[in-house]
């Protein structure tokens, strides 16, 4: 376990990254990309368009085609991944659930179970802990899922479209939640998400791709713009407005090209 | 008492229904000469000779229990762990998978003659009948549930660098488990048909019993026999359905109320 890096450190560079699948399929043109420590940053795109792909590079579960992906002193505890649905384990509780990664990565039963009801808490699910994952609603397992990722304090929290099955309510209230959790830990998070909307209330740097092959439409700097502390009522005003005017525009321009 | 007429009657009462009505078109059917006693004997007299030969009947449903069982036991133990091989993904896998899709084609009864040649007319040869009979379908079912594990908590378990046995004992075999109980649930049945064909030929409990009676144009006792061996094969299978019950009851919805 590890603490969040300090803002300023580079996380992540990657040096003309591309992945083209066998079949010849290209996902992602090469493309560079320098992500500071302790940003949040959200990747944009159209359905299909190689950001998903994008992410399964920097976790490691692809390997790229071309290109290197420099990720300095990466642990497996270093990183979590939280998938488009929860993928809880059906027949572990919650907290055997939670535990996993420590689980998997040797740490003694006590301490891990300790560390996941502290999680657990955070994440507003005491009480919870003997339940099965078929007992919890959709929004609950999500945050099972985002606690599974959290248990380790990973340095990187990569997200595919995390919240996209959800309800549009619970999927704002996550959003808010996920937001606060990021001020309080400042991991670095790359977030894939095809919302504009959830991209400008989640992020401090919005990174628009067009269709595939991905390639980088539009680096925009959000934390200039937007406050650190975000609630529900940011989305009603005419700055965040303004925002997502710029990266729809960004969005269809990559559409056209 | 309430509760026997409020909540167990219901579910109990419709599937014997149609067994009495059965068994009583079986009586009248004999008893008025339309189909002769020496193809089909009256109920009254199966239960008769079922309970004339009571000791000589459990004794021979003991054997077959026993080799039923032990069969079936092998059978889920060596057939789970082939599964674990061929879905290995190595050159296994390759080599190996091919030869079970073939086997499943294979009218794997007929091997029981050659199973006495093997093992002998003992009780060894009756329970490699019962286990070959069943492997199968264990090795066809745990395979199709270790192949489809959840693509996404493979990578899971990747990233988190947990190595192939962890992941096969905390992950693959236990996402595999309703395919596996479906797999024994099957198997369960053709365990006891795989022992009663093993005994046609080395002679030896109910498969034995049935085929002296037969024999013996001692039809009634053939359906008592039978219906004993039906029993055994509606108890395996039952005590599969409980182990399934209490495994699954938590996360899969065949054993879900609701």
């Amino acid at each position: 376990m590890s603490t969040a890096g300090l803002v300023g450190e580079t996380s992540l560079v990657l040096h003309r990254v591309g992945k083209t699948f066998a079949g010849g399929v290209e996902a992602v043109a090469p493309l560079s990309l320098r992500i500071e420590s302790g940003e949040f940053v959200a990747l944009i795109g159209p359905s299909g368009c190689g950001k998903s792909t994008l992410l399964r590079l920097i976790a490691g579960l692809e390997k790229p085609s071309v290109g290197q992906i420099e990720q300095p002193g990466r642990n497996p505890s270093d990183v979590a991944y939280v998938f488009q649905d929860a993928h809880l384990l059906p027949w572990r509780k919650v907290l055997g659930n939670v535990s996993l990664p420590l689980e998997l990565l040797g740490v003694d039963r006590s301490q891990r179970e300790a560390r996941a009801l502290d999680v657990l808490k955070q994440v507003g699910l005491s009480g919870l802990e003997s339940r099965y994952p078929a007992n919890l609603s959709g929004g609950q397992r999500m945050r099972v899922s985002l606690a599974r990722a959290m248990i380790t304090s990973p340095q990187l929290l990569l997200l595919d479209e995390p919240f996209a099955a959800l309800d549009e309510i619970t999927r704002q209230q996550l959003d808010e939640w996920l937001r606060q959790i990021w001020v309080r830990n400042r991991m670095t998070v790359l977030f894939v998400t095809h919302s504009i909307n959830e991209a400008a209330f989640l992020a401090d740097r919005a990174i628009v791709f067009t269709q595939r092959p991905a390639q980088i439409a539009l680096d925009h700097d959000l934390s200039k713009h937007l406050p650190v502390d975000r609630r529900a009522d940011l989305r009603g005003t005419a700055e965040f407005a303004e925002q997502t005017q710029t990266l729809y525009q960004a969005l269809e321009g990559g559409h056209v090209a | 008492m309430k509760k026997f007429i409020g909540q167990i009657l219901p579910s109990v009462l419709p599937p014997v229904v149609p067994f009495i009505v059965l068994m009583l078109a079986a009586e009248i059917v004999v008893r008025a000469g339309w189909i002769p006693a020496f193809l089909l004997p009256k109920p009254t007299d199966v239960f008769r000779s079922l309970a004339n030969n009571g000791t000589e009947i459990l004794e021979a449903l003991g054997e077959t229990a026993l080799a039923s069982v032990v069969g079936f036991a092998i059978s889920t133990i060596v057939g789970i762990g082939i599964a674990v091989l061929l879905a290995s993904g190595g050159w296994v896998q390759r080599a190996f998978y091919p030869y079970a899709v073939f086997f499943q084609t294979v009218p794997i009864i007929a091997v029981a003659p050659l199973l006495v040649i093997w093992f002998g007319y003992d009780i060894t040869a009756v329970i490699a009948s019962a286990t070959v009979v069943s492997i199968f379908p264990v090795i066809a079912n745990t395979l199709t549930g270790l192949l489809s594990t959840d693509p996404a908590l493979k990578d899971l378990f990747l990233l988190y660098g947990a190595s192939r046995f962890k992941t096969l004992i905390k992950l693959r075999l236990p996402f595999a488990m309703p395919n596996i109980l479906t797999g024994l649930r099957v198997a369960a049945g053709l365990a006891v048909i795989g022992a009663i064909v093993g005994e046609f030929i080395t002679g030896g409990g109910l498969g034995g019993l049935i085929d002296v009676s037969r024999q013996q144009r001692q039809i009634e006792k053939v359906f008592a026999t039978l219906l004993v061996a039906s029993l055994l094969g509606i108890a395996l299978f039952a005590a599969i359905n409980l182990v399934s019950y209490r495994l699954l009851r938590h996360w899969h919805a065949s054993e879900k109320k609701d």
